[in-house]
């Protein structure tokens, strides 16, 4: 199991290290700051590093480097899942963009995390809300501070995402189903790649233990109650671990104890009959010459025109030794950017069903030895609000409580731009 | 205290004030603020001493006074003392007996938290005599009626045997936390079994005991516990084997669900599960529809898995490769899934390459292509050399797309980009070797591209082309007679390839290539110091000479076809890390004992030292064979100045002749004392213009990872022409000097040595057999239980059979044999009579080497024979030999 856990700034100086067995010396910990963190190739080479019989795998979070040492035969996925979930803690604790000082002024309060969720290399409780139930360095000493044997069994509960006795004036939820696509194509037009990567993230402000079922139009349930409406064919979904997975294996039903506040419930990928927002098709011609390229870009928007996409950017490229582009186009702001090596279009709405060109006119430099462009894909980011590109919603939650109370819910879709890129 | 996110806020709330600098008089300082009435002043000493403790200072001198702020109520301050405690228990373990009392009244308090915290934290304190007190705590706490006491104490149990294993047995706790396996709450349950699989682990014993009821209870936990818990109880699960197919389904089916879960550590334990449960299921028609639908349940998991964090698709992606090599079904429709995104980093860039060619196939092989085309114009140097060696791996993989592998090769060729061009030299010559005569027609454009090769590899593949079809190309000699203007400086390989190139050349058309032969041969032979180049300039040489058509059968015969195994896996090993899917094995793609190195020596050398009670415990522990390897080295020691029989001596061979080494002839030989491993040279300067006096030496990479401490050698006193002397080079074992191995092979004895001689700034090459028994550790001892066990668990084809003959009779004495063997490390375990045959005696030896290979030896004696049966069991297979030749030379040889 995990022998130590160091947390080192960009320098590679340790800031925190937590030594949970000592068959690791300090210095052979050190080997990693020499080795690994003074190389800078942390972002190219692997995150798992073997230096001496020590293994270190480690992640970042802005410059700092989270590294877990071992010398026995671990679950690296283990290891790693604990190290974000370390990270998330602190976030939860520090704010998002904790950094160096940060750190340095919570070293107490980060030990005594560490201590709490970590024994001997196995990890322990890691569940934000219970940790600050006890571990507050004595700020929220509050009114509702739970009896210790409450407490723990809390901690060592079926149920430790969430606390007895919560509170709500307004019971509500918001549901987001965000959606990003990917999508590759080839310069003939033929999709390479085409997949969809959602997420439910939850907003719960509930009173008590409520017990929900949450629904969407997934084709296998839709077909089961044999309802006629179509139904969306998800290729895979991991869920929060409040989820009973026997309940989703047996029936596809997704039943849960909601944490409270906010929190990820479901991740889903659908790859098939994926209704894609724009349309692009280009024709970019290089002259024979070499030193003139034109561009012709045709774009639609492929969602109801009660809808519009917002942040859209289509980045077409160009060569290195352009000199200058002439432009037309009908609506939003393109120019040549040098740094980019892209002619940039940015649209800050762009309606539904609306379908526009662009075309522009690109000259070259002329260069000693005419070198041979690369031909980047044309690359797309966009929102799209009230959509979602795997024709995903949400049928129904339902809330059932001894109480009775009644609940508001509110659900947003919105799909964004993954991997969207054109060959050309 | 303020919280933590109003970091810079009230003073009291900034931990960082307590970094700054430590002047003189400061450690006094801190003392006189430790000893202070107002408790946050004492608060923040403390938090001041931790400080500097994180930051590496020696703050050990202050250990009573922080230890004096134990007896308190306030938790923080407790969990400080206690933190700091931890680290600096084993420098004070007099000291920090006074905490014991603290300890245990705090394991009493009616706070659960508390009596967790204290029997945690008692536990890491690793100091023989706090452990006898944590007995009565630990007990308690493990019938706790708090759960997060049990939990906690769950683990300490696994902390205390890997202090005291004794210990644990004396009072029973395996039994205790084995009853925990049943208890009422998850998180117990899941500790329990953490402690236990750790247990079982170390001790080899099966302390898990699973049975009927027991896997019940880890079915019914995994539905209720946190996500580790989950993960505990997966991997302890993957480590039973089910009684039959029909368990082994049963299980199965309660772990499908966990492939569901968002923390992807459950899902790769669950993979695991499946994939070694699926084994058992047997081949009848309706397990195998069973098998299949599991491999359709399987895939998506895993392809999942590829949109997590860079961390974890990188550890997906490793396992993921050893499962599409063991059942290539499960992905076989996904390969698109492992295409590169543009900002994948590099690391999983890579390894989705090798997925790809796992997978590619007929039928995907279009789109693989124009992805691999794709990449082979990004930034990134390695991954496009990558992606352009991919292209070539295809065309040797599929035959029938090997032309449209050429093509794309061709294409990217025309890019003139450096190291694409150079990379697809490579693979192509690759390609003409997998399909010889086939596609020759492309090398009128290789040619074009010959002022671009700059590497050696790209070089010596060109010329290699050029040489094995000059018939084919017309001015083969001038192109190949532009590169030997430069052949000097050319890297070796280079000049191997244009040594045998124009040899090829010359033999399909003697008459124009004669001279250039000629000259070709000269330079190998004669301008060369490189032994192979020289070697082989001979080797043709000599053949062209006495028999031309006898050459042209060996250097123009038909070379084997290749394969593209670059990457894969021998089955065996296949099988072992499938069984570790989700291991750090899993990802080095190495057995568990490849790179897990129990407890080191060193860290008992440091109790030693503090406590003398320590001492004699260890040694009490670790038994006869330490006492008896002391024995070993008394007598080595006392006899050594006469040379006694039982030294150990290096087997000094002739290495080295005078005539390549401008007038030093070297014996070199190797040889174990007192643990360090030396090289010992006798050299006979016999024509070296000078003395003999500073020698610089260096080692190639060789199979034992030998390297000299010291690249100088002094020869002391200095060698005159016609006298000779001895050298000795200490030598280390390091990793990095390891040479690649291929699983199957016979790891090679050799090892390459270049010596300079400094005053003649000679330099020369010679190898020296290394004999491994330099390489026996002196703690290579072995419980006699493990050893019988050991032997046991070895496949039978890991075994090894020799017969020594001709063994001297003095060495037939099985006493003087054991007394012989211990001074070279190899160890006695046992001997008895064999059953039913007059005279005839086995004698069991086991021997480690420092690098942790372990080696188990069967001798049998037979009265009035002088000779002796060596049966050697290992799992290192490819050092078995070394180790039987080793037995050998000690038994002809003493």
């Amino acid at each position: 199991m995990i022998s130590m856990i160091m947390i080192l700034n960009q320098k590679g100086d340790i800031m925190i290290s937590r030594q949970y067995r000592d068959d690791v010396s300090r210095a052979g910990a050190d080997s990693f700051r020499l080795q690994v963190v003074a190389t800078k190739n942390t972002g190219t080479e692997a995150p798992v590093v073997r230096i001496e019989n020590n293994s270190f795998l480690y992640t970042r979070h802005l410059n700092m480097f989270f590294v877990a040492v071992t010398r026995s035969n671990v679950n690296p996925a283990l290891v790693f899942e604990y190290l974000y979930q370390l990270v998330r803690i602190l976030k939860s604790y520090l704010g998002d963009e904790f950094d160096e000082n940060a750190m340095r002024n919570n070293m107490t309060l980060i030990y005594e995390l560490m201590d709490e969720t970590m024994d001997f290399g196995y990890p322990q409780n890691c569940a934000v809300d219970v940790l600050k139930l006890y571990i507050n360095l004595g700020s929220v000493k509050a009114q509702d501070e739970p009896e210790p044997s409450q407490l723990t069994s809390q901690i060592t509960g079926a149920i430790d995402w969430r606390r007895e006795g919560i509170r709500h004036k307004k019971n509500e939820v918001y549901i987001d189903v965000l959606e990003s696509v990917n999508l590759l194509l080839s310069s003939t037009g033929a999709i390479l790649r085409n997949e969809v990567t959602g997420a439910v993230q939850m907003n719960t402000k509930l009173t008590g233990m409520p017990e929900c079922k949450f629904g969407l139009n997934d084709k296998l349930v839709i077909e089961k109650e044999g309802q006629r409406k179509p139904g969306v064919e998800i290729d895979d979904c991991t869920f929060h671990r409040c989820v009973r997975l026997g309940k989703f294996d047996a029936d596809r039903t997704i039943t849960f104890i909601p944490p409270d506040g906010e929190y990820e419930l479901m991740k889903y990928r659908v790859t098939d009959n994926i209704n894609l927002p724009f349309r692009i098709i280009p024709t970019i011609q290089e002259e024979q010459s070499l030193t003139k390229i034109s561009i012709n870009l045709k774009v639609i928007a492929n969602f109801s025109d009660q809808l519009f996409a917002t942040h859209v950017v289509i980045k077409i490229p160009v060569p290195k030794n352009t000199a200058k582009a002439k432009i037309k186009h009908s609506f939003g702001r393109a120019k040549y950017e040098p740094e980019q090596q892209a002619i940039v279009w940015r649209v800050k709405r762009f309606p539904g069903k609306a379908e526009c060109h662009i075309s522009a006119d690109v000259d070259l430099m002329p260069t000693v030895r005419p070198k041979i462009w690369s031909r980047p894909p044309i690359n797309c980011e966009f929102q799209v609000p009230m959509f979602t590109a795997s024709g995903v919603h949400v049928r129904f939650l339902r809330v059932y409580d001894k109480s009775g109370y009644h609940t508001n819910r509110w659900v947003r879709y919105i799909t964004k731009a993954g991997n969207y890129q054109i060959r050309i | 205290m303020a919280k933590g996110k109003d970091g810079g806020g009230g003073g009291n709330s900034n931990d960082s004030k307590y970094f700054t600098t430590q002047k003189k008089g400061e450690m006094h300082e801190l003392r006189m603020e430790l000893h202070a009435t107002e408790k946050h002043v004492k608060v923040d000493a403390v938090k001041k001493v931790i400080a500097s403790m994180t930051v590496g200072k020696d703050v050990s001198m202050l250990f009573t006074d922080v230890l004096n702020c134990v007896q308190t109520g306030n938790i923080e301050l407790k969990k400080l003392v206690y933190l700091y405690l931890i680290n600096y228990a084993k420098t004070q373990p007099e000291l920090t007996l006074l905490a014991v009392n603290t300890f245990v009244k705090d394991s009493a308090d009616a706070n659960p938290l508390i009596r967790a915290l204290a029997v945690r934290t008692m536990g890491c304190i690793r100091v023989d005599r706090i452990t006898e007190y944590l007995c009565e705590p630990l007990g308690r706490a493990l019938r706790d009626d708090d759960p997060y006491v049990r939990k906690t104490a769950a683990v300490c149990v696994a902390k205390l045997y890997d202090i005291a294993p004794e210990l644990v047995a004396e009072r029973g706790f395996l039994d205790t936390l084995h009853d925990l396996i049943s208890d009422s709450n998850p998180s117990v349950v899941a500790n329990a079994v953490a402690a236990l699989s750790e247990i079982a682990e170390s001790s080899g014993k099966d302390v898990m005991k699973v049975s009927a009821a027991v896997l019940q209870k880890l079915l019914a936990a995994l539905n209720e516990c946190t996500e580790w818990g989950q993960v505990f109880i997966l991997d302890s699960l993957a480590k039973y084997t089910p009684a039959d197919g029909r368990e082994a389904e049963g299980i199965i089916e309660r772990v499908t669900p966990r492939l569901q879960h968002a923390n992807s550590a459950v899902v790769m334990s669950a993979v695991k599960v499946i994939l070694s449960y699926m084994e058992l299921m047997g081949s009848s028609n309706i397990r195998s529809d069973a098998i299949r639908s599991l491999t359709r349940k399987l895939a998506p998991p895993l392809v999942t898995l590829l949109n997590s964090e860079p961390e974890i698709q990188y550890v997906a992606l490793r396992n993921i490769n050893l499962i599409v090599q063991k059942r290539p079904h499960i992905l076989e429709n996904e390969i698109k899934v492992f295409f590169c995104k543009y900002n994948d980093p590099i690391y999983v860039k890579m390894e989705k390459l090798e997925i790809i060619i796992k997978l590619v196939s007929e039928k995907n092989i279009d789109q693989v292509l124009l992805e691999l085309k794709e990449y082979s114009t990004e930034v990134d140097v390695d991954f496009v050399r990558k992606s352009v060696s991919a292209i070539g791996r295809c065309a040797v993989k599929l035959e029938r797309a090997a032309e449209r592998c050429i093509g794309v090769l061709l294409e990217l060729i025309q890019t003139k980009v450096n190291y694409v061009v150079q990379e697809s030299v490579i693979v192509i010559k690759d390609i003409f070797r997998r399909y010889p005569n086939r596609y020759e027609s492309i090398i009128a454009t290789l040619c074009d591209n010959l002022d671009t090769l700059d590497e050696p590899l790209a070089k010596a593949s060109m010329i290699w082309i050029i040489g094995e079809y000059a018939e084919r190309i017309d001015n083969a000699d001038e192109l190949l007679d532009t590169f030997l203007e430069t052949f000097e400086e050319e890297d070796p390989a280079v000049q191997l390839q244009l040594l045998t190139a124009t040899v090829k050349c010359f033999l399909k058309n003697p008459e124009d290539t004669q001279d250039m032969v000629q000259r070709v041969l000269d330079l190998a032979t004669e301008e060369s110091d490189n032994p192979d180049l020289r070697d082989r300039g001979f080797i043709y040489w000599r053949l062209l000479s006495t028999d031309p058509e006898a050459a042209k059968m060996v250097v123009l015969g038909d070379k084997p076809v290749i394969e593209d195994d670059t990457f894969r896996l021998d089955p065996g090993l296949l099988n072992v890390l499938i069984g570790q899917i989700a291991t750090l094995s899993s990802v080095y793609h190495k057995p568990p004992e490849a790179f897990v190195v129990r407890r080191a020596a060193g860290i008992s050398a440091d109790d030693d030292e503090e406590d003398d009670d320590d001492e004699n415990y260890e040694d009490g522990d670790t038994g006869e064979g330490d006492l008896l390897d002391m024995g070993g080295m008394n007598i080595n020691d006392s006899r050594g100045a006469t040379a006694s029989v039982y030294e150990t001596k290096s087997p000094m061979n002739k290495v080295c002749g005078a005539e390549k080494s401008n007038g030093i002839e070297v014996y070199a030989g190797f040889r174990q004392v007192n643990g360090t491993i030396r090289m010992e040279m006798q050299m006979n300067n016999i024509s070296s213009p000078a003395e003999i006096q500073g020698l610089a030496i260096q080692l190639n990479k060789n199979s034992f990872g030998l390297s000299p401490t010291s690249q100088q050698i002094s020869c002391n006193p200095p060698i005159a022409p016609g006298s000779s002397g001895i050298a000795t080079v200490e030598l280390v074992v390091t990793p990095n000097m390891l040479a690649p191995q291929s699983a199957n092979q016979p790891a090679s004895p050799q090892v390459q040595i270049a010596i300079k001689n400094m005053q003649t700034g000679t330099v020369f090459y010679f190898a020296v057999d290394f004999n491994l028994e330099a390489l026996f550790s002196q703690d290579g001892t072995m419980e006699r239980s493990v050893f019988i066990e050991s032997w046991k668990s070895i496949d039978d084809r890991n075994e090894l059979y020799g017969t020594v003959s001709d063994i001297p009779p003095e060495n037939l004495d099985i006493d003087t044999v054991i007394n012989k063997f211990k001074a070279n490390n190899i160890f006695f375990i046992a001997r008895r009579p064999v059953p039913n045959a007059e005279g005839q005696e086995v004698v069991y030896f086991f021997m480690r080497t420092i690098t942790q290979m372990e080696f188990l030896a069967e001798l049998t004696f037979k009265q009035g024979v002088t000779a002796c049966k060596i049966c050697l069991k290992t799992e290192n297979s490819s050092y078995g030999l070394l180790a039987k030749q080793a037995i050998e030379y000690l038994l002809r040889d003493f």
